[in-house]
């Protein structure tokens, strides 16, 4: 059998991306010229939301993908060699839309809006003792050094992983000790990059990016909240890649048994992610103390509360019932509809984790975001089909490719 | 109880046994069962089984649990002794929702256990026939369904042919039953077919 290793970028595909991403830079302008160019704040802070609401989440959708290969790869893990380019290719997009991530964070925290980031204004935290307190972590120093630390070193770490796994494209490993040592050098920088992950995205990152819009809260759950809200997104958007390569006749050698791990993972991190939602809600509900309750007034029980529960009910009750059964995990059309729903339920949670903080009272039209969102889509379309094409489809040399193949769930 | 008479042989590679078993299905014989070691990917699709119905028991075991929970501590909370736990209302959905957790993996786990040990037929002080008691060591050990049709003679070589290793006619009890393993030793005596 010949396989179908270089994928051809179809002038399809590239005329949806760039329409896509036309779609989101029209919206930003319609965006900026309605609310961004007025001079009150707050109809500044709902321009500068939406951008970093949408920003944030596609960063650390894309970046979920290299977490995938790097925990599959840390646990020796075989059966995701077939599509492994895929994901390569998902997280190849990281360094281009976090130099954008980082640029609206950047523009947000020293652009004199403090409509968003109320701990940016010194004369706020002067007199507000729990900022006060805080500003040993919330303050403008330590904002830039994390974010750059976080967008160069998972752009480093990841290029270094996809690097690697490049390099025996034309250059088989001559024997089993060549193996093991590739392996053993693909652990090594693996492990690295779980580390830096844990540093960033499971703790510091999303308190300074997402948590500080809300200063007086904190909760040391939320970055796992959103490390299950990327991550089972993330899988969703790897799953959808290999749906579409399988339609157009890719990946000849990922099959249902894949799929169907697929799945899986997307039930595990739906229930994974409704755990946390409820571990951090519960607490908060029971102990009903007003400065953590201030979270959840709005959003649970104020105007966003529609949102809220509807995300909810996308991202918990939809893949639970779904992708019960083993036919659905393993029937394209099932997965295609849930992996599509869940990335729109996990971006719907990003939005009402941002918004309430600086339009508390009223929900701004989420139609502008949701174009915003789609631009960001069409980048990551382009980047991505872009990636897939520069390389094999098919890891062929490597180790466990075989592994792979004989996948059977 | 019903005695049958079986033709059994013995595989000792997977390579071996999983074109016999394409080759007996083409030729219309009945597998009565596989016995096997260890779980055999792919064995199953190969003997033309249905996917096993467990799941859904253990789907309905899980909401019987889910109910059960949601049930008895809305009777209890809000009906029968409401408490006021700190100003929350009596029916406060949020607190329950662990132990309603608790209760349907509860039941869903404990509930599969027992139903996947009825369809395998295990229980303490319960027997069951062995066509060979090396199944549960090294060997595969295919059992065909001898009927009025059967030519025993042809069987046994075609079986051979295909690879099979210590072929033999066996007089097998299907069911299980009843007995300690010690005191009862009739399951080695020879037995007789009963007709069907």
């Amino acid at each position: 059998m010949v396989l179908k290793e270089q994928f051809i970028l179809t002038k399809r595909y590239k005329t949806i991306s760039t329409a896509l991403m036309a779609i989101g830079v029209l919206t930003i302008i319609v965006l900026y010229v309605a609310h961004g160019s007025k001079s009150d704040p707050k109809e500044q802070a709902r321009f500068w939301g939406s951008l970093l609401m949408n920003s944030v989440y596609f960063l650390l959708l894309v970046n979920a993908a290299m977490f995938f290969i790097c925990a599959t790869t840390l646990s020796w893990g075989g059966w995701q060699m077939s599509f492994r380019r895929v994901t390569e290719a998902i997280s190849a997009c990281v360094p281009v839309v976090g130099i954008i991530c980082g640029i609206i964070l950047f523009a947000i925290v020293f652009g004199g809006n403090h409509q968003i980031y109320h701990w940016t204004d010194a004369s706020i935290v002067k007199d507000d003792k729990d900022l006060l307190f805080k500003s040993g972590f919330l303050n403008k120093g330590f904002f830039t050094a994390w974010t750059v630390f976080t967008i160069v070193s998972w752009s480093l770490f990841g290029w270094k992983m996809r690097k690697m796994s490049h390099s025996l494209d034309n250059k088989p490993l001559e024997n089993i000790e060549a193996g093991k040592k590739y392996m053993w050098k693909n652990t090594v920088w693996s492990g690295v990059y779980i580390v830096v992950f844990g540093l960033t995205v499971m703790s510091c990152t999303p308190w300074l990016w997402l948590m500080s819009i809300d200063a007086h809260w904190f909760s040391t759950m939320y970055s796992w909240y959103t490390f299950g809200s990327t991550f089972v997104a993330g899988i969703a958007l790897i799953t959808l890649y290999v749906i579409f390569l399988k339609n157009n006749d890719y990946l000849e050698l990922t099959n249902r048994e894949h799929l169907h791990d697929l799945g899986k993972f997307m039930f595990a991190f739906s229930i994974f992610w409704t755990y946390l939602w409820f571990a951090q809600f519960m607490l908060i509900w029971y102990a009903n103390i007003p400065e953590e309750t201030t979270y959840f007034k709005p959003r649970g029980y104020g105007i966003y509360s529609g949102i809220f529960w509807l995300m909810f009910i996308i991202n918990f009750v939809g893949p639970i019932l779904i992708l019960m059964s083993r036919g659905s995990k393993r029937n394209y059309t099932t997965i295609t509809f849930i992996s599509i729903l869940i990335l729109f339920g996990h971006w719907l949670d990003f939005f009402q984790m941002v918004f309430p903080g600086p339009n508390p009272d009223q929900v701004p039209m989420i139609l502008y975001d949701f174009g915003v969102g789609l631009g960001f889509a069409g980048l990551v379309m382009f980047l991505t089909g872009r990636a897939l094409s520069k390389s094999p489809l098919i890891a062929r040399n490597h180790p466990l490719l075989k592994e792979s193949i004989i996948h059977h769930t | 109880m019903a005695v049958k008479k079986f033709i059994s042989g013995s595989f000792d590679d997977e390579a071996v046994l999983f074109p016999a078993v394409k080759q007996v299905r083409r030729s219309g014989h009945k597998i009565h069962d596989i016995y096997t070691p260890f779980a055999i990917h792919g064995l199953d699709k190969a003997m033309g089984l249905r996917d096993t119905s467990l799941h859904v028991a253990g789907f309905i075991y899980g909401i019987t649990g889910t109910c059960t929970a949601l049930g008895f501590i809305t009777w209890a909370l809000t009906y029968d002794w409401p408490i006021n736990f700190g100003g929350k209302p009596f029916f406060s959905l949020v607190a329950w929702i662990p132990i309603t957790f608790e209760l349907t993996v509860l039941f869903s786990s404990v509930g599969m256990v027992w139903t996947f040990c009825w369809l395998c037929q295990l229980a303490p002080f319960v027997k069951k026939d062995h066509f060979n008691l090396r199944s549960t060591d090294d060997l595969f050990v295919m059992a065909l369904e001898c009927t009025n049709k059967t030519n025993e003679a042809e069987t046994i070589s075609f079986l051979q042919s295909l690879g099979a290793k210590d072929v033999q006619v066996q007089h097998k009890e299907t069911k299980w039953w009843w007995g300690t393993y010690d005191k009862d030793k009739k399951i080695f005596e020879p037995k007789t077919e009963t007709v069907h």
